[in-house]
């Protein structure tokens, strides 16, 4: 009678790796003495297994567990951004958590666990999984941003983040009910099925299944008018977790919200295509003239980190292979530059004072050339300045959008790429036209320095010579 | 017509006996040691003739989580006795592994201290 | 038998009941159970639609749904006594160090 689905542990492999290394972490946590460095090296292995494992199964798609889990081209791109951002994430940590005295080993299976639900999250196919990955992805998170338990800027921002969060949870879920309800399936490929025909089409609980599920996700992305906790969230969070959380868990809910929309749901596009549109268009206004207002170098980022998530908006409203490439290569290059300007705010940073104003940026250019060029290089490509990464992901998705007949839309982002210049230039004023205000006491590690090289590369790298990392993101 | 109840009345058996059982092994196991707190009605650690407003300690609440969290868990070995004999094999070795990672956590918690009342 | 619509209607109801706590009241603690409402009743309704379509799909979400409110309490009330021990209160309009 209940037949159990074929189980694919293969397919499974990287969630599988991932998760007894974590479990390893927090072990040996237990068991090492004051020496904590051993623990970097275990995350580390097993972000790298995780990311080779994802390769275990090579004849893409390969669906599995009767049609809740796939491997294929966008799901294994994603695994490789987690494990990179992650890896990154943690490296960023290891001086940040000595100079701020944190716990280490929670905080790196907290990271790795998160990494867990964010590989759940791309791969799956199925409305519990995608259900269950958000909730691990977010409750990582909010522990993640508090885990600094003496601070209450952190309390405060996991508190936030924690209620606003969970409520938006409450959105999401209600939202899938009804699409459960509407369709009598929670599998993606199922409901797109149920969806042709019209009979289930014209019930009214679907459109309110939708709009509750935009809500959801919307907020898991941070667009408007969803975004209020970004930049509580952004700024009071320990700052290589407000790097980890711009990047990785942003992409996994973007993986989820463009499998969610685009696969199981192209028979409404009519209806959530309008809305998408208002919300890409005021995510991108809103994130930029906020930006314009900040003093604080992370609400700064977090306002930049808003806009962006309404540019990639755009891809999933413009669906296509065209638009899945494009936000992978997106993500991709955002990985490198927000990881790039983050690491150089830790950077500036020392105990007790973190130097987050943009005054305590002046004159970072002459005291510190090199430091201030790698800046200038990962603000410009957040701003989308040719030639760096910033500006070929943008464009791609802007062509994406073009070749589906969004004209309006793009003209729109390209005006919020102009406005969104004048605050990177602000930094960049403050860095080479301002006197320094005292002495920066910069110490310069060797895993910052090895940090802020890979974010310069990536940036560079995928500016000049794109071709070969698209062709790997077109299907 | 009987034997049906064969399987119910195992279970109260030896549900009785674990009943009786712990309650006998903690008189003869226990250590005994009688002070006021304890010699009242109620012995729950607080006393009880309090304000209902009174704030109680901080240490209740981090027993009460964990309890809540492994407690939950259980909602999952349901399913799982209940279509037991379908399963076979396979769902005893992955509900193993459920109760492993849960094992995991339970030993985190105990080696962290989480489970010290002091 | 009782209509499907009914059980639809009084999981809204709940659930609105939920949002409405959680916009009004500022007290963490009462925000927080708000939004274990808006869970359960989304539960009421995944149990009313999986026993109407006559499947099980429902009934495991709604399992899911438990252990996820499970977890959350934990990390949720560790969150507030960590912010209880610095700042010592949980009304949401005095937790306002970050603004704009």
């Amino acid at each position: 009678m209940i037949a159990a689905p074929e189980i694919d542990l293969i397919s499974l492999a990287p969630v599988l790796v991932l998760s007894v290394f974590t479990m390893l972490v927090m072990l040996i946590d237990l068991f090492v003495g004051k020496n904590k460095s051993v623990l970097v090296f275990v995350a580390l292995t097993g972000l790298l297994l995780a990311a080779v494992s994802s390769f275990a199964k090579t004849d893409w798609p390969v669906s599995s567990f009767g049609g809740s889990y796939v491997v294929d081209h966008m799901s294994v791109f994603f695994t490789m951004i987690f494990c990179l951002s992650s890896g990154l994430a943690i490296l960023l940590s290891v001086d940040y958590n000595k100079r701020e005295n944190i716990r280490v080993g929670e905080y790196y299976s907290l990271i790795m666990f998160c990494t867990v639900g964010m590989i759940i999250l791309a791969s799956s196919t199925d409305l519990i999984m995608i259900f269950l990955g958000i909730e691990i992805v977010s409750l990582c998170l909010y522990v993640l941003a508090g885990i600094r338990r003496g601070d209450t800027r952190s309390n405060e921002a996991a508190l936030k983040y924690f209620l606003l969060g969970a409520f938006a949870t409450g959105f999401l879920l209600y939202g899938m009910t009804l699409l459960y309800g509407a369709t009598g399936t929670t599998k993606l490929a199922g409901i797109a099925e149920a969806l042709s025909h019209a009979e289930v089409l014209s019930q009214p609980i679907l459109v309110m299944g939708v709009v509750l599920l935009i809500a959801g996700f919307g907020f898991k992305v941070a667009s408007v008018p969803f975004h209020m906790w970004t930049p509580d969230v952004y700024q009071g969070a320990p700052t290589p977790v407000t790097a980890f959380m711009a990047v990785g868990p942003k992409a996994a809910a973007f993986a989820a919200f463009f499998r969610v929309f685009t696969t199981a749901m192209p028979e409404l596009a009519p209806t959530w295509e309008v809305l998408l549109s208002i919300i890409a268009v005021t995510t991108m206004f809103v994130g930029n003239l906020g930006a314009i207002m900040q003093t604080n170098i992370k609400r700064l980022l977090a306002y930049s980190s808003i806009s962006h998530a309404g540019y990639i908006l755009i891809a999933i409203i413009a669906k296509g292979s065209l638009a899945t490439s494009a936000l992978l290569f997106y993500m991709l290059s955002y990985t490198f530059m927000t990881f790039g300007a983050f690491s150089i705010v830790i950077l500036l940073g020392r105990a007790g004072k973190e130097n987050l104003e943009l005054e305590d940026y002046s004159g970072l250019g002459f005291k510190a050339p090199l430091l201030g060029l790698a800046m200038s290089v990962f603000l410009l490509s957040l701003g989308g300045l040719p030639p760096l990464a910033g500006f070929v992901a943008k464009f791609y998705i802007f062509q994406a959008a073009l070749n589906e007949g969004y004209v309006i839309l793009v003209v729109l982002a390209v005006l919020n790429s102009a406005i969104s210049l004048y605050y990177y230039l602000k930094v960049i004023v403050f860095m080479y036209m301002k006197e320094p205000k005292g002495d920066f006491q910069i110490s310069l590690t060797p895993i910052t320095l090895i940090i802020i090289i890979i974010g310069l590369i990536g940036t560079v790298q995928l500016g000049l010579f794109p071709g070969p990392v698209i062709s790997l993101a077109h299907p | 017509m009987l034997e049906s109840y064969t399987g119910a009345a195992i279970l109260l058996l030896i549900a009785t006996a674990i009943a009786v059982g712990m309650v006998v092994a903690t008189t003869i196991l226990g250590p005994k040691r009688q002070f006021a707190d304890k010699m009242e009605p109620f012995e729950c650690g607080e006393s009880q003739l309090v304000s209902p407003y009174q704030r109680f300690s901080v240490k209740f609440y981090l027993v009460a989580v964990l309890f809540i969290l492994f407690d939950i868990e259980a909602v999952f070995l349901f399913p799982w006795a209940i279509l037991y004999k379908k399963l076979g094999l396979f769902g005893l070795i992955e509900m193993m592994v459920f109760l492993l990672i849960l094992g995991v956590g339970l030993m985190y918690v105990w080696i962290r201290g989480g489970l010290d009342w002091e | 038998m009782v209509p499907l619509t009914h059980y639809l209607i009084f999981s809204a109801v709940l659930f609105s009941i939920g949002v409405l706590g959680v916009l009004i009241r500022r007290n963490a603690i009462v925000v927080f159970m708000c939004v274990e409402i808006m869970l359960n009743a989304v539960n009421v309704s995944l149990i009313a639609f999986d026993r109407y379509l006559n499947q099980h799909d429902g009934q495991i979400f709604s399992f899911m749904v438990m252990c996820v409110a499970a977890a959350e309490v934990s990390v949720g009330l560790a969150i507030v006594i960590a912010l209880f021990r610095n700042k010592a209160t949980v009304n949401l309009d005095e937790i306002n160090l970050m603004k704009w």
